[in-house]
């Protein structure tokens, strides 16, 4: 089956229109090699049957790693033989997917020797997805990829692969060095990257503006978002230039602002500071003139994740305002306990922002030694089902505390 | 297992980034002032060094193989010193330093396939998961949804004539290895059928107890089914999550009959002018329909069709509709609300509309 070019007329369809093609890019593998063969023909039958060919799951890995691997097996593998085994490797990406040409031709030399061919760059968590091999391929590739330099990134229940927008390399609101802390949070948790021992998966995610181009809020279990605590700096005569080549001041920036914080004259712009919510919108349409202001550092938010088990979160306000240091030793101190009391506290396929729903944010700092302060909320609460923790008792006059 | 390889090299984390920064990016680290979008695709960013570096923004498929990849290769070796980048949406990003070299490169990127945009006021190329390439959960393709609606939108990539950006994703089951709730347009495999189970293999792959308490909704209890120690669903509970599978494969929801995707609409996650906000039930299902899911095609591009009439510059989808509310939306785009838009899981009231403030 595998030696011949299987015939696949739905996917052929993909094959049309101006965006680039995944089915062209299998086919392109495809010559080569045995299992992009066998892929397109059960595509091809997925296609036609719409339904997918993969068996769930299979415990597969490298040497002393429990993640980086993620088994999978073909339903029909005396039809499809080359894809009986199909297992992914996630690749530890290099931080802002920066790379050289001599190091990516080095991957697909590897992976020309012991896979399929075919890759995701990248997958959605942020690692290269060398998309595809055999069992027996696994350890060969780990160590080919070891040699010149890559290692494998998480899987399951253990640190998912750090990521992070390309920061200061190459962005002029990057409010700190996000490649930098992206790096040395991804060495420091090494073991914990490659050895599952939570609860659930945990997603650190760096981005160095409000912007948030590595959506962190949305789906980091810790979200670093870069951001300001002083004034945002204006060139004037950089607004007079928007202007004159026709931006409407007014209109679409001042109009748009959210904490209705600035003023147009027609000749000058002036901002209110301290009702800047630092959304980024001026910033955003006037990079020539407006730039964050020079006391820059990040919000620390924690616990969003999409909808299973119980719901999908959006990160919330854990630091109002973080000064990323080398070796950044307060945020991996704090990182610490939050692991502690989850790995002892918290349930199978418990990720930490469902933990935070079930014992509540205000028990939650305590346990982790953090003061509550108003930052962390939209609003207070508005139901008054309150958790009173003591009460006065009568004894002689005197008052003790009672506790329930 | 095979036997350890002699010389074991574990742990080393990724390679330091450094060594990959084009030269001029590393020279100008932490030290750059603006940027301009030179036209749709080419960003030009200026350092405070007087630098000046220039982007090409290419689409590309997430799915490439080895070959693609060296091609792009010989491309970042002719034109950018031998290195490249990728962004977090799968395009891939070349770096010039000569802006005469720009529209050779150009050329030869189409040569290759490969469009150029993706910058500014566009849609740029759709974050996606496996779908039937390589996931045993999904209820959908990934890959062809995406190929047919890019080619649907493409002109919304290669020029920067929306009111704003517009950010499209795709994950092929409620998992969202893409996490894609919060996008302007969410493409989400469903399942709709409850688990189909395998009675006969339930006990012997996996912990009953764990399978009852996998289940949000509490409809999995502990039952013997002809004659098997299994579990029985009540399935007016079930909300097709799929968590059961992921816990036991014996509890099976894939199902070419009933299963296909569903369409989300006004989620953000950037903190421009609206705080982030999660996508929105729009079209509740449409069947799946390979290779081209021409109705799912043509669902989107209604809907940015008629967000770009309407909506005013800077408006995202979500801000749009908020602006002029959800009944407008369904109106203008002429989608049928019904029963499935109203929420019903935790919290739901927080979503009912609380006030008289409607508009006529």
């Amino acid at each position: 089956m595998a030696d011949e070019f299987p015939k696949t007329p739905l996917l052929d369809e993909l094959e049309k229109g101006a965006w680039p093609s995944f089915v062209s890019e299998i086919k392109m593998a495809a010559k080569r090699n045995a299992a992009s063969r066998d892929l397109l023909g059960l595509l091809e039958r997925s296609y036609r049957e719409k339904i997918g060919h993969w068996k769930h799951g299979g415990i597969v890995g490298v040497l002393g790693y429990g993640g980086g691997v993620i088994g999978r097996y073909c339903d029909v593998p005396e039809e499809f033989p080359n894809v009986s085994h199909f297992h992914t490797i996630r690749v530890n990406q290099p931080s802002g997917w920066y790379y050289s040409t001599s190091a990516l031709r080095k991957i697909c030399d590897i992976w020309e020797r012991h896979g399929s061919g075919l890759t995701n760059m990248h997958g959605s968590t942020g690692d290269i997805i060398l998309l595809g091999t055999r069992t027996d391929e696994l350890e060969p590739t780990f160590s080919e990829l070891t040699e010149v330099g890559f290692d494998l990134g998480g899987s399951g229940s253990d640190v998912r692969t750090p990521s992070c927008c390309l920061g200061k390399s190459r962005c002029e609101w990057a409010c700190y060095d996000t490649m930098a802390l992206t790096y040395d949070l991804t060495k420091s948790f090494q073991d914990e990257l490659h050895r599952p021992a939570f609860p659930y998966k945990f997603k650190f995610k760096m981005s160095g503006c409000p912007n948030d181009c590595v959506a962190s809020v949305a789906r980091a279990d810790i979200s670093i978002i870069g951001t300001w605590r002083d004034d945002i700096r204006i060139d004037h005569d950089a607004v007079m230039e928007y202007a004159e080549k026709g931006l409407d001041i007014q209109k679409h920036v001042v109009n748009f602002c959210p904490g209705k914080c600035m003023e147009w004259t027609g000749k000058k712009l002036t901002i209110d500071n301290s009702t800047c919510r630092h959304c980024m919108h001026c910033l955003n349409l006037m990079p020539k003139a407006l730039r964050p202001g020079k006391d820059q550092g990040a919000v620390v938010l924690i616990g969003s994740k999409a909808p299973i088990i119980e719901g999908a979160l959006l990160s919330s306000v854990l630091i109002p305002f973080w000064n990323p240091q080398p070796p950044y030793s307060d945020l991996k101190d704090l990182v610490g306990r939050i692991w502690d009391l989850w790995c002892e506290e918290g349930k199978n396929r418990e990720r930490i922002g469902e933990f935070i729903q079930r014992v509540g944010m205000g028990n939650f700092l305590e346990m982790i030694g953090v003061e509550p302060i108003a930052e962390m909320v939209a609003h207070p609460r508005e139901n008054p089902y309150v958790f009173y923790e003591e009460y006065l008792v009568e004894d002689d006059g005197e008052e003790e505390e009672g506790q329930n | 297992m095979p036997e350890p390889t002699k010389k074991r090299i574990t742990d080393i984390g990724p390679p330091h980034y450094e060594q990959f920064l084009p030269p001029a990016v590393k020279a100008n680290y932490g030290k750059w002032l603006y940027h301009e979008f030179v036209r749709p695709g080419v960003l030009m960013h200026a350092s405070e060094t007087g630098d000046k570096l220039y982007t090409v923004r290419a689409g590309g498929s997430r799915l490439m193989s080895i070959d693609k990849i060296r091609m792009i290769c010989d491309l970042a070796d002719k034109y950018c010193e031998g290195y490249l980048r990728f962004t977090s949406r799968h395009n891939i990003e070349f770096m010039l330093t000569d802006p005469s070299k720009i529209d050779a490169l150009i050329a030869d990127l189409a040569k290759l396939g490969h469009p150029v945009g993706g910058t500014g006021r566009s849609i740029t190329s759709i974050v996606h998961t496996q779908g039937w390439i390589h996931c045993h959960s999904a209820a959908t393709d990934a890959s062809g949804i995406v190929k047919a609606v890019m080619d649907g939108v493409i002109e919304h990539f290669q020029n920067e004539d929306l009111p704003a950006k517009c950010r499209i994703a795709l994950a092929c089951c409620l998992n969202m290895c893409g996490a894609v709730h919060c996008s302007d347009i969410a493409i989400l495999g469903v399942h709709r059928r409850p688990p189909m189970i395998d009675h006969a293999s339930l006990k012997k792959t996996c912990e009953i107890p764990n399978v009852s308490a996998s289940c949000p909704t509490a409809a999995i209890r502990p039952g013997v089914v002809n004659g098997f120690e299994s579990v029985v669903v009540e399935e007016d509970r079930c909300m097709f999550c799929a968590n059961c599978y992921t816990v036991c494969p014996s509890m099976k929801l894939n199902d070419p009959l009933n299963d296909g995707v569903s369409i989300w609409v006004g989620g953000k996650v950037s903190n421009a002018r609206h705080e982030p906000m999660f996508s929105k039930l729009a079209i509740p299902y449409i069947p799946n329909n390979p290779p081209r899911w021409p109705e799912v095609v043509d669902a989107i591009t209604n809907i940015i069709d008629v967000w770009k009439a309407n909506a005013r510059l800077n408006e995202r989808l979500g801000e749009w509709i908020e602006r002029v509310g959800w009944p407008r939306f369904f109106q203008l785009t002429g989608i049928q609300f019904e029963k499935l838009h109203i929420d019903d899981f935790k919290h739901a009231g927080l979503t009912f509309k609380r006030s008289a403030h409607l508009m006529y």
